[in-house]
């Protein structure tokens, strides 16, 4: 056996953070990773099944829990769809919103993930500073829609809640403190010097590849991909609103597809969330929230329609893209969800490649907040066929020691 | 409530995600943050089952996760509390009915703190946390007679 012979990594699948839990392994030769391969599928609930003998009204709660971060998307994207086969209009109130929740989650999603990051580099501090900022918005969100998670604010054919009078006085108050923070937040995540050498040139996904895998999303636009659902095809409230998809650019750098871009990219997305929700805040029109409030004509219209439609929504993470098809009957005879981090994490084998261990947790961060795929890896040694078991601690003090290595 | 002798400040809690749909796992998250602060009490989340009281399950457990959970329950050091979080973990809530389950939790192990919700709230899972001191307290007190 040669001193280098390749090792086998498992990671996962036990896999606390994540919607879609992943066994990725990965083959090592000393601390450079050379394949990486994945499958997923650990928590596979049967939803759309389940789907497929509710209601749309019941659907509704049901793609409120497909995600538990991205409570508003997968509602939106499936209530979309099944307006369009039944051919509802929703009110331009409801629309307007359905655009700013869908903002605030975007502002609390990317606020968990730049936390959960942080955590990876060994930045505690950071973790908890972001964490605490973000309860702020979690505040106006319980506010707006009663609940903190799983907000079911989406009804086919309108919202559930109405934006009440003290609601807009906290939601205008958060987005002024927020303002205040994002300066602040900047400096953190894009000037630190740890941050930069850290991630600056680590899991670099070229703008060929971005297109080639079909990742979407800040994982996309990272990559110089000038995609972005709300502005190519705008819904709900977008279409007032003059948007441009944010690439690394706005930075004033070059596009350079690695991770360090991707906090670029979210991190501005923040910026572009508070201001979303200001410009609809303002422009709030007035009118019912509801096509219809009574629940039962709701239903009796869903079951006279049929046809089929694709709804979609730029969740947080990129495009969430949900099939429906109805015949005549209470239920859909058919459903098809496909979430964003389908298709971003096709690109872990590409950019774990040529990368050290010490990198993994960041680099599996950087798509998406999965970091609890570290939770458990075994490192064998196929040559001598001994196994040696690495906690989720020992990876992220390996993490944090390259961090010490390179502040000195 | 009187503190244990034992387990006063530090009651360390290992998290398990057998399926949920993130929402309970984010909150657990969410209240080891600033704003609630557990550890100032001395609880945490730690990374190994060996080295937790509590068991924290959250999610319906799907049938890949059952001999996960059995083991990782196995794992852990007498005494041990195991407490459920969220309505699909308690249930099976809007999951039940998927072919896919084999929970809910407490049909795979046996479970002595329930926090309902969907998903609760912070404080409710810092209640619970309480409830399973108590309980510890209790033990406790029973194995010195
Ligand atoms: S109880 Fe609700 S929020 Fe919690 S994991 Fe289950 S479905 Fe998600």
């Amino acid at each position: 056996m040669t001193k280098k012979a390749p090792y086998i990594v498992p990671i996962g699948p036990i896999h606390p953070a994540l919607k879609e839990p992943v066994h990725i392994e990965l083959t090592v030769v000393g601390e450079e990773v050379i394949s990486a391969e994945f499958t997923p599928g650990q928590t596979h609930r049967g939803i759309e099944w389940m789907g497929l003998s509710r209601n749309p009204v019941q659907i509704i709660h049901l793609t409120d829990r497909i995600c538990g971060i991205c409570g508003v998307t997968h509602s939106l994207a499936f209530a979309r769809a099944v307006e369009q086969i039944a051919d509802i209009a929703v009110p331009e109130r409801a629309d307007y919103i359905r655009t700013i929740i869908a903002e605030f989650e975007r502002i609390q999603s990317h606020l968990l993930w730049a936390g959960v990051a942080a955590h990876e580099l060994g930045f505690d501090t950071l973790f908890y500073l972001t964490w605490r900022v973000r309860e702020e918005v979690m505040d106006v969100i319980e506010c707006i829609t009663g609940n903190r998670v799983s907000y079911d604010i989406i009804q086919i054919g309108g919202v559930r809640r109405d934006i009440a009078e003290v609601c807009t006085e906290q939601i205008r108050k958060c987005l002024d403190n927020y303002k205040g923070l994002f300066g602040k937040l900047k400096e953190l995540f894009l000037e630190d010097t740890v941050i930069n050498s850290r991630c600056k040139g680590i899991g670099i996904l070229s703008f060929e590849d971005a297109m080639a895998y079909s990742t979407v999303g800040p994982t996309a636009r990272a990559s110089g991909c000038i995609a972005d659902l709300r502005v190519d095809y705008p819904y709900a409230a977008y279409g007032d609103l003059n948007l441009k998809p944010i690439v690394p650019t706005v930075y004033g750098h070059d596009v350079n597809g690695d991770t360090y871009d991707r906090i670029v990219v979210r991190i501005f997305e923040i910026a572009q969330s508070i201001e979303i929700i200001e410009e609809c805040l303002t422009n709030l029109p007035t009118g019912p929230i509801l096509w219809e409030e009574k629940v039962a004509k709701i239903l009796a219209a869903c079951k006279k329609t049929e046809g089929e439609a694709v709804g979609r929504h730029e969740a947080p993470r990129g495009e969430c893209l949900h099939y429906v098809a109805m015949d005549k009957a209470d239920a859909p005879i058919a459903w098809k969800v496909k979430a964003s981090s389908y298709s971003n994490l096709h690109v872990w084998p590409l950019i774990l490649k040529g990368a050290q261990l010490a990198d993994i947790p960041i680099i599996v961060a950087s798509i998406d907040p999965c970091i609890s795929c570290t939770d458990r890896v075994a490192v064998t040694d196929v040559g001598a066929g001994k196994t040696k078991i690495f906690t989720k601690e020992e990876l992220t003090k390996m993490s944090y020691e390259k961090t010490r290595r390179m502040q000195k | 409530m009187k503190l244990t002798t034992s387990f006063n400040r530090s009651l360390w809690v290992f998290h398990f995600n057998s399926g949920s749909c993130n929402g309970c796992d984010i909150e657990i998250v969410a209240s080891l943050t600033p704003r609630y602060d557990p550890e100032r009490f001395g609880v945490k989340l730690v990374g190994s089952p060996r080295h937790a009281d509590v068991l924290l399950v959250t999610g319906p457990v799907t049938n890949q996760m059952v001999d996960r959970l059995q083991r990782i329950y196995a794992q852990m050091p007498e005494p041990k509390i195991v407490m459920v979080v969220g309505t699909c973990a308690q249930s099976g809530g809007v999951f039940s009915t998927s072919y896919n389950l084999a929970g809910p939790v407490d049909q795979i192990i046996s479970v002595d703190v329930y926090v309902p919700g969907c998903a609760p709230r912070p404080e409710a899972i810092i209640q619970g946390v309480v409830t399973a001191i108590a309980k510890f307290e209790r033990l406790h007190g029973s194995a010195k007679q």
